[in-house]
């Protein structure tokens, strides 16, 4: 029998103490042996409350993407969105658990049993009330278009934060944004491109396209609006005021949309925060019970 | 994909093109797509390949239907990589048989309706977690058994196209096993999800082998020119011999009474396959074969105008 035909034969004593043997399965905590010390003049909970809100983005949008998977028009685009969704999802990982490190866990922590590590208290056993996710992420991803629109916008958004974000005084969120740059670069570019062609493709594309600019245009009202937790970070060093973000994040969607042919709106007038404040709509219950259902019915288990 | 349309020199006799196609089969040599080969190995290669590349496809459904819900960030990370390499283990599996003159649109228009057969087993449902680990433990490993061989298939693209298949499918097998071991270990309930979902994937798995050796119409010219390299009943022997110790090493039992290791031969022997349920499944009255197809068909037929408007901006934008 040829080398690869033994591969099935070895399984079942290539299994014991390693965690590497299957790759994937054996990176229990997403920041194993990193320093997780939080700097002075850092107020921790704020740091943990910060790193929930652009966790629960990320979380929620890879949700959102990942309801496209066997839906896809291609199975190019199938490969793609799968793609940004793990790149979502270990930003997410990465950001619950950084949260959690700083004891910052909400009332997650009464139902998630104490085998449950930090990353999937936060996910699986905080309700919509402690999820701090913007209603840009959570609404519905509508047709193909629409869901274009949102992850552009999302990723420019995130882009532009990020790319600040590197040097932030909080080293682990430095890093996490570091990394994230890369992917939110090929996030934004995919976006655009399929916007490109949308909107300068034909009569019913470009109908759809405008429709789906036309309807995430709103959801932007509350991105630039900084809570009080992100004050009090930006004067310690540690987070972006999202106003800043505002010229580049409006200047490179006028430049798509404006290149794809279609009308750019009017943007909307700031919005005080509110996702980011634990208000959200019924579309991130439903998104929340399909995510929680099966963690919360088997608290005690191990996955 | 349309025929060359080049001039060539004069076609060499029909005998002399078939004779080096034979020595190349004997040699144990590759096949490339710009050879002469009859029709009907170029037929068989495209009904297989793109069987293949279907069940790829389609079973991406079964486990899809989980990403949603795994239990864990780390769960959820493995299960969408995993449902990711299927989507590019079609794309490469169709792409191999565009070289033999297919066409990836077409055949998806056949296996929506109905013309083109998938892997019976993706027409079962997934009821709990537990299967998502049994398919990486027992489909995936069967489909390794299955697969393992055609790395030395006797067309070259297919056979390169299973080499990278065949890695990332053993490693789809490990992580579902890992899955199994890890449920094992938790609680009364996970324990008896595993074993209900080994007692539901048990015979689907061992049908993913096909008909029997007396029954099975194409095997026999496929194993002649080498697409094939084990009979059907072979491979599914090995699969067993395999698959024992592993259950006991998890802790389940397999679902067959008749299942005991004979001595004489050191291989073990099992009990007779549901045939007919077979035959049920695979012409298309299984559990899920409707809302398979009809997903795909939607996938096709909801996106079609993406696809247009793609096409429409590459033909205003080619220079």
């Amino acid at each position: 029998m040829a080398h690869e035909e033994t591969v099935y034969d070895a399984l079942d004593h290539a299994h014991g103490g390693e965690g590497q043997w299957a790759f994937g399965t054996g990176f229990d905590d997403p920041l194993a042996g990193v320093d997780t010390t939080v700097p002075e003049g850092i107020d921790p909970a704020d740091l943990g409350v910060y790193c929930l809100m652009l966790g629960d983005d990320a979380l929620v949008l890879c949700q959102r993407l990942t309801q496209w998977a066997t839906n896809a028009p291609e199975l190019e685009e199938e490969v793609a969105l799968a793609n940004s969704g793990l790149d979502l999802l270990g930003q997410a990982r990465l950001l619950l658990a950084r949260a959690g490190s700083v004891g910052v866990l909400g009332r997650s922590r009464e139902q998630a049993t104490d085998s449950i590590p930090d990353e999937d208290a936060l996910a699986y056993f905080r309700d919509a009330d402690e999820f701090r996710n913007t209603a840009l992420v959570e609404a519905e991803n509508g047709d193909f278009a629409r869901t274009m629109v949102r992850l552009l916008v999302a990723s420019a958004w995130r882009l532009a934060l990020f790319t600040r974000l590197r040097t932030s005084r909080d080293p682990v969120l430095a890093a996490i944004a570091a990394k994230g740059v890369h992917e939110l670069t090929y996030h934004r570019d995919h976006a655009a491109r399929w916007l490109l062609r949308l909107g300068d493709g034909t009569t019913e594309s470009h109908r759809r396209a405008q429709a789906g600019v036309d309807a995430v245009w709103p959801l932007t009202a509350d991105l630039f609006t900084a809570t009080d937790v992100e004050r009090r970070l930006v004067e310690a060093g540690v987070a972006v005021d999202p106003a800043e973000l505002r010229d580049e994040v409006t200047g490179v969607l006028t430049m798509v949309v404006e290149r794809a042919t279609l009308a750019v709106p009017a943007w909307p007038a700031d919005a005080a925060p509110s996702g980011r404040l634990g208000r959200h709509g019924p579309e991130l219950t439903a998104l929340l019970a399909d995510l929680q259902g099966l963690a919360r019915q088997h608290p005690a288990a191990t996955w | 994909m349309s025929a060359p349309t080049l001039d060539r020199p004069a076609a060499p006799d029909e005998a002399a093109l078939q004779a080096h196609f034979d020595a190349t089969i004997a040699a144990d040599k590759r096949v490339e797509p710009r050879d002469w080969m009859p029709e009907g190995y170029r037929k068989g290669l495209i009904r297989q390949i793109a069987q293949h590349a279907h069940s790829e496809i389609i079973g991406m459904q079964p486990e899809g239907d989980w990403l949603l819900a795994a239990p864990s960030l780390r769960r959820k990370a493995i299960l969408l990589a995993k449902v990711q390499d299927e989507a590019g283990h079609g794309m490469y599996l169709y792409s191999a048989a565009e070289t033999l003159g297919a066409d990836r649109a077409d055949l998806t228009d056949k296996l929506i309706e109905g013309r083109h057969k998938y892997s019976s087993i993706f027409n079962y449902p997934t009821l709990t977690y537990a299967d998502v680990g049994v398919i990486g433990w027992l489909v995936d490993g069967a489909a390794i058994c299955n697969q393992v061989p055609l790395c030395r298939s006797s067309y070259g693209p297919y056979a390169r196209a299973m080499i990278r298949v065949c890695k990332e499918e053993s490693f789809h097998q490990r992580q579902g096993y890992e899955l199994l071991m890890t449920m094992m270990r938790g609680t009364d309930e996970q324990r008896a999800m595993v074993q209900d979902a080994v007692d539901r994937w048990w015979w689907p798995s061992l049908m993913m082998f096909g008909p029997p050796d007396d029954d099975s119409p194409n095997s026999a010219q496929s194993m002649a020119w080498g697409i094939k390299r084990h009979s059907n009943d072979e491979l599914r022997q090995r699969y067993v011999d395999m698959s024992v110790p592993q259950a006991e090493a998890l802790g389940v039992t397999l679902p067959d009474p008749e299942l005991r290791l004979d001595p004489s031969t050191g291989r073990y022997r099992f009990g007779q396959i549901d045939w007919d349920e077979f035959k049920r499944v695979i012409s298309g009255n299984g559990p899920a074969n409707a809302e398979r197809i009809a997903r795909r068909r939607a996938a096709r037929d909801d996106n079609a105008w993406v696809i247009e408007a793609a096409t429409a901006y590459a033909e205003k934008h080619a220079s």
